[in-house]
């Protein structure tokens, strides 16, 4: 039974003002009983107040074998990270 | 062989207050009972519920049914230790003694069965509970506030599967079909008023269930169209589970729920 089910990324959102962040995945045969099982899998300890799901076969992902590519030569550019400025003293929460 | 406990006999024939001086004393018998009443309900069908932990359909459903139980036995815990002393009255009371209604007790059989036991009751759940939240009893009145979300959720879920079972394929509309055969002899008795529920009505406690009979009816017809099935013929109704009469499924129920606190009456975790 659970084969004939797609399967459904879920999203949570763990209070107001915060992204809604990938906890996992159900199975569900549609949207709506999609959510109730994230809700019942996923919300059942208080972690969030909203909830995404979407069809995990509509997720574009990269392909491991181009990870060389895609995410080393970022290693080496540690000028990117903001890391060379000087802070004042009186500049906060930086 | 371990012997059992013995077990509380009720004081009087008003079978008011058995487990609890205060219930005895300062409450009527009847808020006593309703109390029992709704907490039995609470009790047996979250028990029922429970028994699918571990043997549902899928994972993500067998989660899915074991939160309802949760929220169930929550409620009876509230209610019963409203009424006294929730662990003795949940474990140590004999089938004759326990309020619920027959529609709760009756077993979980397939899927189908089980979510059209669920609609059925939790409809008429929250149609009550709606109402419960007037209650002139401040205990009952805050409970209601409370359990009405849970139990909105409840109802949810058992129209949207009800829904996907009858309009599905010819197996899951077949069982859904002997499910709501099954159960529906049991409705009537969710919307029958004895002297006691009378007493509790009269007092502003508890709602009259007739005042909600017709909204039942047209909500779960509502649910029954969109998942293109037809309402069963009435049946003879079948009553008494208010009285202590029970089907047969109760006292299996309770064997398995009650052995471990009536073989080892003092074990503690």
């Amino acid at each position: 039974m659970n084969g004939d089910w797609p399967l459904w990324e879920v999203f949570v959102r763990a209070k107001g003002g915060l992204a809604h962040r990938h906890v996992g995945s159900v199975h569900a045969p549609d949207a709506q009983l999609a959510l109730a099982h994230a809700r019942d899998t996923y919300t059942r300890r208080m972690e969030g107040v909203s909830l995404w799901v979407v069809p995990s076969a509509t997720i574009v992902a990269s392909d491991p074998d181009q990870a060389g590519e895609l995410f080393e030569p970022a290693e080496s550019k540690i000028y990117r990270h903001p890391t060379f400025y000087d802070i004042p003293d009186e500049v906060k929460h930086i | 062989m371990a012997s059992l406990p013995p077990i509380d006999v009720p004081k009087g024939a008003s079978g008011a207050g058995v487990f609890d001086a205060r219930a005895a004393g300062e409450r009527h018998p009847a808020h006593y009972e309703y109390l029992l009443r709704l907490g039995d309900d609470a009790l047996v069908l979250g028990q029922r519920l429970g028994e699918w932990c571990g043997h549902g359909p899928v994972l993500e459903v067998d989660i899915s049914l074991a939160n309802l139980a949760l929220d169930l036995v929550g409620q009876a815990t509230l209610l019963l230790n409203e009424a006294g002393d929730g662990d003795r009255l949940a474990f140590h009371r004999d089938v004759l003694d326990f309020r619920n209604c027959l529609l709760v007790e009756q077993p979980n059989g397939d899927f189908a069965h089980t979510i059209a036991r669920h609609l059925l009751y939790t409809t008429w759940q929250h149609l009550a509970l709606q109402r419960l939240t007037q209650s002139s009893d401040r205990f009952l009145s805050e409970f209601a506030h409370k359990a009405v979300k849970e139990v909105a959720y409840h109802r949810e879920l058992a129209s949207e599967w009800t829904i996907r079972l009858g309009d599905g394929t010819d197996e899951s509309s077949r069982r859904m079909v002997d499910g709501l055969e099954w159960n529906w002899r049991f409705v009537p008795e969710l919307f029958e008023v004895d002297e006691t529920l009378k007493a509790v009505i009269d007092r502003g406690i508890a709602p009259d269930p007739r005042s909600f009979q017709e909204e039942y009816g047209s909500a779960i017809s509502a649910v029954l169209a969109q998942a293109r099935l037809e309402a069963p013929a009435d049946q003879r109704p079948i009553l008494g589970g208010r009285r202590g009469h029970h089907s047969e499924h109760l006292g299996h129920l309770l064997a398995v729920m009650q052995f471990l606190p009536r073989t080892y009456p003092d074990a503690t975790w």
